[in-house]
């Protein structure tokens, strides 16, 4: 996509005063709602999204179930207020496939076999949307299922890293910088977008999705912004759990 | 509980290491550390490393006393909802009346309450319910109230000291089931005071001395004890 939008300039500066390496202003507040077992409330630069997980329950209907562990079901939904136009509500193409590499990122670091023929529900609700929408609602869910006090080996977090800037000559890009978590503007017309889900303390990625073209350093290069990204964003969920647990823990 | 302090510890914390200690309930070692499972408080006791869940469901143990609800009358047996993940099954020659096949909802139907005791768990976590044992009978009258199950033995207390506080000053009987649901019967006036009490011990669960607290709470508006 063409522009005469500058995305980065020649300071290195991004359109909202960001500097390559730097995040977006996050927020993360645990254990909002009263009817969910957990939940979590997170804003995420312009995102913001609310989190509740139910269960473990009995997987209904009875052919969902696995004699031998839980399934997960993660259920994406945009509000219809979310986006500058209106949002069709419903399920579509890409918030099934968002429901779906979240559920198999998260399945990978909850304790699935405690729970045989049950599931546990995330639902994933976007209120607003401003780019990132799939790693602010698998943060938040990560917040939210320790709020559930549910089994898991690690609270997964999510960041992405992409590439802006590039130039167009003639039928070839050139230049452009690799920078960590894209906003709009930049995600709209930037070159590549690269969502990833890591287990922080393990190191391993549960997610990885490309948007656009990287070549193989670019790609390296993104790849090491976006788990540094998510080491940060780590530290900020679990500092909203302990905020939120700590305070009835009080001595006397 | 010997601890100066209670610690929060949240899933995938480093608790240590499997050569100076121990990983008891709530924890997972891997590649020799002992790591938490959940959100909870640490409990070092000996050189176990335990963590007790903050939250969560009810994790059914044979032999527990729980309160249940109802959910089906089906012809040999019923569905009863106990807070764990999974309905469990109480078969009728697991109930004290002589039920002809079919007639299951004659004696219990959807709605009721049970108190019942945990008689099987298996493999895969299919749970069986049992009404033959002292004292389990369907719940006529009363009033029932949840709590967090990781919270039912702070509301018991050390051999029963707080359930029975409860009881001296309330005159209600109550009845707690390892499952979180309380049964309070009494009159109207003692059942509130009852739930004063268990949203107090609810809210406070962590801090020292709470058996004082509701003792105060409950002598300030109580004259006669029993």
């Amino acid at each position: 996509m063409e522009s005469d939008i500058k995305l980065i300039d020649d300071d290195g500066k991004r359109l909202d005063g960001r500097m390559a390496d730097e995040l977006r202003k996050i927020k993360i507040e645990a254990g909002v709602l009263h009817r969910a077992e957990g939940s979590c409330y997170l804003e995420w630069g312009g995102n913001k999204v609310v989190v509740a997980v139910y269960g473990p329950r009995e997987a209904l209907p009875k052919h969902t179930q696995d004699p031998l562990k839980a399934v997960i079901k993660a259920k994406y939904n945009m509000a219809a207020f979310s986006v500058d136009d209106r949002k069709r509500p419903g399920p579509d193409r890409r918030s099934r496939e968002i429901s779906k590499v979240i559920s198999e990122a998260l399945a990978k670091v909850i304790l699935t076999e405690r729970f045989p023929r049950a599931s546990i529900d995330i639902n994933i609700e976007v209120l607003e949307a401003e780019a990132g929408t799939r790693c602010a609602g698998l943060t938040a869910a990560g917040v939210a299922l320790a709020d559930a006090g549910i089994p898991m080996k690690d609270i997964p977090v999510s960041c992405a890293a992409g590439k802006i800037g590039s130039k167009q000559e003639g039928d070839k890009k050139t230049g452009g910088h690799v920078v960590l978590d894209l906003g709009k503007q930049e995600d709209n017309f930037g070159d590549a977008d690269m969502p990833i889900a890591i287990s922080p303390r393990t190191g391993e990625i549960l997610l990885l999705q490309m948007d656009g073209h990287l070549t193989l350093e670019e790609f390296d290069k993104a790849l090491d912004l976006a788990i540094t990204g998510c080491n940060i964003v780590s530290k900020i969920q679990k500092d909203a759990l302990v905020k939120k647990y700590q305070s009835n823990v009080e001595v006397d | 509980m010997s601890q100066d302090k209670r610690e929060i510890v949240i899933p995938s914390q480093l608790l240590g290491d499997i050569k100076s200690n121990k990983a008891g309930r709530g924890t997972f070692i891997e590649n020799g550390k002992i790591y938490s499972e959940t959100l909870g408080i640490l409990n070092k006791s000996s050189d176990f490393i335990n963590v007790v869940p903050l939250k969560g469901r009810y994790n059914a143990v044979e032999g527990d006393f729980v309160i249940g609800i109802v959910l089906e009358a089906m012809a040999s047996s019923w569905l009863v909802n106990i807070n764990a993940p999974y309905p469990a099954l109480l078969h009728v020659n697991e109930v004290p009346w002589d039920v002809e096949f079919g007639e299951t909802g004659k004696y219990l139907n959807y709605g009721d309450s049970i108190m019942a005791k945990i008689l099987q768990v298996d493999a895969e976590k299919k749970l069986q319910i049992t009404l033959k044992d002292r004292n389990l009978y369907k719940i006529r009258g009363g009033y029932i109230t949840y709590i967090e199950p990781s919270k039912v033995p702070r509301l018991i207390g050390k051999k029963g000291s707080m359930i029975s506080l409860l009881k001296k000053y309330t005159r209600c009987r109550i009845f707690v089931g390892q499952n979180g649901r309380i049964w309070i019967d009494g009159d109207n006036n003692n059942i509130s005071k009852v739930l004063r009490a268990i949203r107090k011990i609810e809210e406070e669960s962590l801090t020292y001395g709470l058996t004082n607290k509701i003792e105060e709470l409950l002598k300030k508006d109580t004259k006669d004890v029993q």
